[in-house]
């Protein structure tokens, strides 16, 4: 009965649905290896170094000029109304609560998403995931696993680093524009005075989550890659493009749910 | 046929175990690769399993491993399912792909030790004495820190062979062992899989083209053609093959007149 429901369904949604299932399945079979975890230290914190620490300086130079530019955008359009003082909790709170954890997820997406996709593709069609399988080492355990942890343990700090880049982005811009021209003090103080740290976590729990999903979707499509060499690049771009949108979908439904 | 293997250095050998494949069907969609293929395989044995290219020998050692599920019979492991995850726990089998399957980003030291390593096989001292083994009875120990993309093609095979013996396996499935190599180094690989069914009794499929190997070490010969075995036997029966099909196959007449790519192409 629901199988010849599903029939009807188009063919794109038959995808989608086969596909979020089948990544929550490669989900459930990892964490089944959970407490493996602890002997595998030394894959979680290279998967660190890769997630989070070479990922760093891009999401520096992207939170700067992204702060820069709301102090610009934000001290223009207020410059008439009057708001321009509120400047300060403007990229406070847009920092805190959507653009940091989305650009360090986008980032994410690009840099670590398509390289995790390009290697486990690769693994996939050279054979070495089927020659894991036939010494009994489950792929998931030792592939996808160490990734998930740290790309859990990284999010935050990236998230952080993209909130503070940014709000200093925002500070300096704010001071040295001439038609905005407020003091750091000022920015700092009206910042504070409109954001708690609940704002923060708010970004946080967005960012863990957006984080694992990129994590988990783009482990899921390397694993999944059928085919020749060539298919390694198509992984590569189905895995950064899925991610990209399951980003932008999972954060209005993620901020909608938090508010 | 030898039991338990009291002369192994290897630790823990368990003793060899036999192979049954039982009308074995495979279709990929609408195309069938392999249409009902028997046979079984001593403990201990060497069989050689030949065809032309694309004739399904890959797929039919991968449904031995559990890689591939049979669309109809089946493929027994010392009496267990092959398409069952759980014989893997049970029998100790080990592939030599044809390309080798190498982890590309770990060195030949680090492809043999994860074996040992993941099933927690003893410290690193113990694991280090069993990977200096396999890689001295394949005469590696100079390709030690190499990556696999430093490797020669020979090389290459040999470190898969080694990676499949660290596992101290009970089956050794060999896919084109000899493909892509010199005569001499043919010839090197084909005693390596010889002297190590010698010395630890080793069951041995070992999947080839290679008539010299076939004649030189096979306990028994398969020839798969079609999706079937038109042939099963001693080596020693391929000398006369009587089947045309089989005759053609191993000694293929080149005859510029009338060349086989015209019929084809018909
Ligand atoms: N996963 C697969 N999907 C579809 N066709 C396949 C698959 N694997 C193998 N085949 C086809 O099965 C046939 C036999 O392949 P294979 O066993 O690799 O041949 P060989 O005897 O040369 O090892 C080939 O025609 C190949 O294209
Ligand atoms: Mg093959």
């Amino acid at each position: 009965m629901t199988a010849r429901l599903l029939a009807w369904l188009p063919n794109p949604i038959l995808q989608v649905l086969h596909g979020t299932g089948s990544a929550l399945f490669l989900l459930v079979r990892s964490l089944r290896h959970l407490p493996s975890l602890p002997r595998q230290f030394g894959r979680f914190i290279e998967q660190c170094h890769l997630i989070g620490y070479t990922t760093m300086p891009i999401v520096g130079i992207l939170s700067f000029f992204i702060g820069s530019v709301l102090a610009l955008q934000s001290g223009h359009a207020g410059e008439n109304v009057g708001y321009k003082q509120f400047i300060g909790a403007l990229v406070g709170l847009t920092m805190a609560r959507e653009l940091g954890p989305v650009m360090a997820a986008v980032l994410l997406a690009g840099r670590v998403g398509s390289a995790i996709a390009a290697e486990l593709a690769s693994m996939k069609v050279y054979q070495e995931v089927d020659a894991l399988e036939t010494m009994n080492i489950p792929p998931e355990r030792m592939l996808v696993l160490p990734r998930l942890a740290a790309v859990l343990t990284m999010m935050p700090v990236l998230t952080i680093m993209a909130d503070l880049v940014g709000w200093f982005g925002g500070a300096i811009v704010a001071q040295y524009t001439h038609f905005i021209s407020i003091e750091p003090a000022s920015y700092f103080a009206n910042l504070r005075q409109y954001m708690d740290f609940s704002d923060v976590l708010n970004g946080l729990i967005k960012a863990e989550i957006f984080g694992f999903t990129v994590v988990l979707v783009c482990c899921h499509i390397g694993l999944n890659t059928r085919g020749g060499p060539r298919e390694i690049g198509a992984s590569v771009t189905r895995a950064v493009v899925t991610s990209l949108i399951l980003i932008l979908v999972l954060d209005f439904f993620v901020t909608k749910a938090l508010m | 046929m030898p039991a338990a293997n009291s002369n192994s250095p290897l630790p823990g050998a368990a003793p060899a175990v036999g192979v049954k494949v039982e009308g074995l069907a495979k279709r990929f969609g609408t195309f069938e690769v392999l249409r009902g293929v028997s046979f079984t395989v001593q403990p201990g044995e060497i069989f050689v399993l030949m065809g032309p290219s694309g004739s399904g020998k890959s797929v039919l050692l991968k449904h031995l491993v559990g890689l591939e599920r049979p669309s109809a019979g089946r493929t027994l492991v010392a009496s267990h399912d092959g398409a069952d995850p759980a014989t893997r726990e049970r029998v100790r089998m080990a592939l030599v792909f044809q390309a080798g399957a190498l982890f590309n980003s770990l060195s030949v030291y680090d492809n043999l030790a994860l074996y040992p390593r993941e099933h927690r096989l003893g410290d690193e001292a113990a694991i280090r004495d069993r990977v200096m083994r396999a890689l001295q009875i394949l005469s590696l120990e100079n390709a030690v820190h190499k990556l696999p993309a430093e490797l020669s093609g020979g090389m290459r095979k040999r470190v898969a062979i080694a990676r499949a013996l660290v596992m101290e396996p009970q089956l050794l499935l060999y896919d084109e062992p000899t493909s892509e190599l010199d005569p001499v180094m043919s010839a090197t690989i084909t005693e390596i899989i010889a002297t190590l069914r010698q010395r630890y009794q080793v069951t041995s499929i070992v999947v080839s083209h290679d008539r010299d190997l076939a004649l030189s070490i096979a306990d028994r010969v398969g020839i798969l053609m079609g999706g079937q075995l038109v042939f099963l036997g001693p080596p020693a029966d391929l000398r006369q093959p009587t089947d045309p099909r089989v005759a053609d196959f191993l000694n293929p007449r080149i005859d510029l007149e009338h060349p086989r790519f015209k019929h084809l192409e018909t």
